[in-house]
């Protein structure tokens, strides 16, 4: 219990502080690899201060409370997980945030925002199957859908402790092509992006500015951390060992997403459906394989 | 300590102008000049702008949607007239149909001569910006602190 209490208050503490230099070595790397030298290394908690000090302006009293509602229920997501409760759980909690998002975009009124807002439900008709399979793989291989059992690595037919990785390596590969889009990198940055790609605006988060806009800004921190702590997953099998491969794999997820993101052009939308379901699809393969294994 | 000019963010217009200002602008944000490292990012979007840059004279079709850029931008925020054109309405300034500068339809805060304007200039007119984004940000929470004791005396 005590345990448990610790990791939510350290996951409520540290993770916008890591997610926050993620964002910063994310933009010097990106900004690397287009030959800048990049913003500082705290660029992003400056971005979020500067945020803080603007003006107030909302369109309307429902805008901030579903961006509270999106802030406050991403929190609760990565507590849910880091308290090592049922996955099944932190799954449809990420969905509800998801949806709040939805809704104060959809609240708004406004065009761009509503064209931001139509994308992101179909970024999640795209992305959810393969989150849900990468759930039921975690389930067929540990025997549990609690992220404190799975953390601990499972005992197969050998007798021995082994991590998820070799063994669920379609489901992994999957979920890597879904974080792109959870990541909100392109291909997949449809509905919002913090680059220059000004089709839309700025998608969803058009008609919002100042302290929502922040509030926004550090929900992506904790996700971002949350979501990594998904890639961990794969590697824990409870020892420390494990604990340092998980870790070294989630730096190495980051960076292969940023070069990624580096590399690729905005897609339309119907790719992002069509090819993340055909990743689905190996999921699905791995699923079978893991059921006889 | 204003954390305003650590992350300008800005957007950026052209009234009419023959696009060379406009082009310089974006040289700014090209590996050569990279702006971006003082956290500088070209928005496109008023609502998460800080400052306007302006390029090219205003004239009777594009007024409404100057003003109406500027008045969308949360406070602080600082406009940035670059080239002539902007200025004061350049070569065009003669036209039926032009305004003049900037600065007849919106108030100007940092003026960046040239034609067309060089990227250097326009760094050094945005860091000026700066100067005036974090005064308006102390007058902005003086005048908050200055509200909250009437309010107080009021009660």
């Amino acid at each position: 219990m005590i345990k448990m209490i610790i990791a939510v208050l350290a996951y409520l503490i540290l993770a916008p502080v890591v997610g926050g230099v993620l964002a910063g070595l994310d933009r010097i790397i990106s900004a690397r690899m287009q030959r800048k030298v990049g913003p500082p290394l705290f660029q992003p908690f400056y971005d979020v201060l500067k945020l803080m000090e603007k003006e107030r302006i909302t369109v309307n009293n429902a805008m901030d409370f579903y961006v509270g509602c999106f802030f406050l229920f991403v929190i609760v997501t990565g507590c849910f997980f880091f308290a090592g409760m049922d996955l099944l759980l932190v799954i449809f909690t990420l969905t509800l945030a998801s949806v709040f998002l939805i809704v104060a975009a959809f609240s708004t009124g406004s065009a761009y925002p509503q064209l931001g807002a139509e994308r992101e439900l179909l970024q999640m008709m795209a992305y959810e199957p393969m989150v849900l399979i990468t759930a039921v793989g975690f389930y067929l291989f540990n025997g549990s859908f609690n992220v404190s059992s799975i953390v601990n690595g499972s005992v197969l037919a050998d007798g021995n402790v082994h991590m998820a990785f070799p063994y669920m390596i379609g489901i992994f590969v999957g979920f890597l092509y879904i974080l792109t889009i959870k990541f909100r990198k392109s291909p997949f940055d449809l509905s919002m992006s913090h680059h220059a790609h000004q089709e839309l605006v700025a998608g969803l988060k058009t008609e919002f500015s100042g302290k929502t806009l922040a509030l926004v800004e550090i929900a992506h921190w904790y996700e971002n951390v949350f979501l990594l702590g998904f890639v961990f997953l794969f590697f824990a099998n409870g020892t420390i060992l494990g604990y340092v491969i998980g870790i070294v794999a989630c730096l190495i997820t980051y960076f292969f997403e940023t070069f990624i993101d580096n590399n690729f052009a905005r897609m339309k939308w119907n790719v992002a459906i069509n090819t993340a379901w055909v990743v689905a699809l190996i999921g699905m393969v791995n699923i079978i394989v893991l059921y006889y294994l | 300590m204003s954390y305003v000019t650590k992350s300008p963010w800005v957007i950026h217009y052209d009234g009419s102008s023959c696009n060379g200002c406009d082009i310089e602008v974006l040289a700014c944000l090209t590996p050569m000049y990279d702006v971006e490292r003082f956290g500088i990012i070209n928005t496109g979007n008023p609502k998460h702008a800080d400052i306007f840059l302006v390029t090219g004279s205003v004239n009777e079709q594009n007024k409404t949607v100057v003003k109406q850029i500027y008045d969308q931008m949360p406070n602080p925020k600082v406009v940035v007239a670059i080239g002539i054109c902007a200025n004061n309405g350049g070569i065009f300034r003669e036209c039926y149909n032009v305004m003049g500068g900037v600065d007849t339809v919106i108030p100007v805060d940092v003026y960046v001569p040239g034609c067309a304007a060089r990227p250097e200039a326009i760094i050094d007119g945005v860091v000026k910006g700066l100067g005036v984004l974090a005064e308006k940000r102390a007058a902005m929470e003086a005048k908050a602190t200055v509200e909250e004791i009437t309010e107080k005396e009021e009660a």
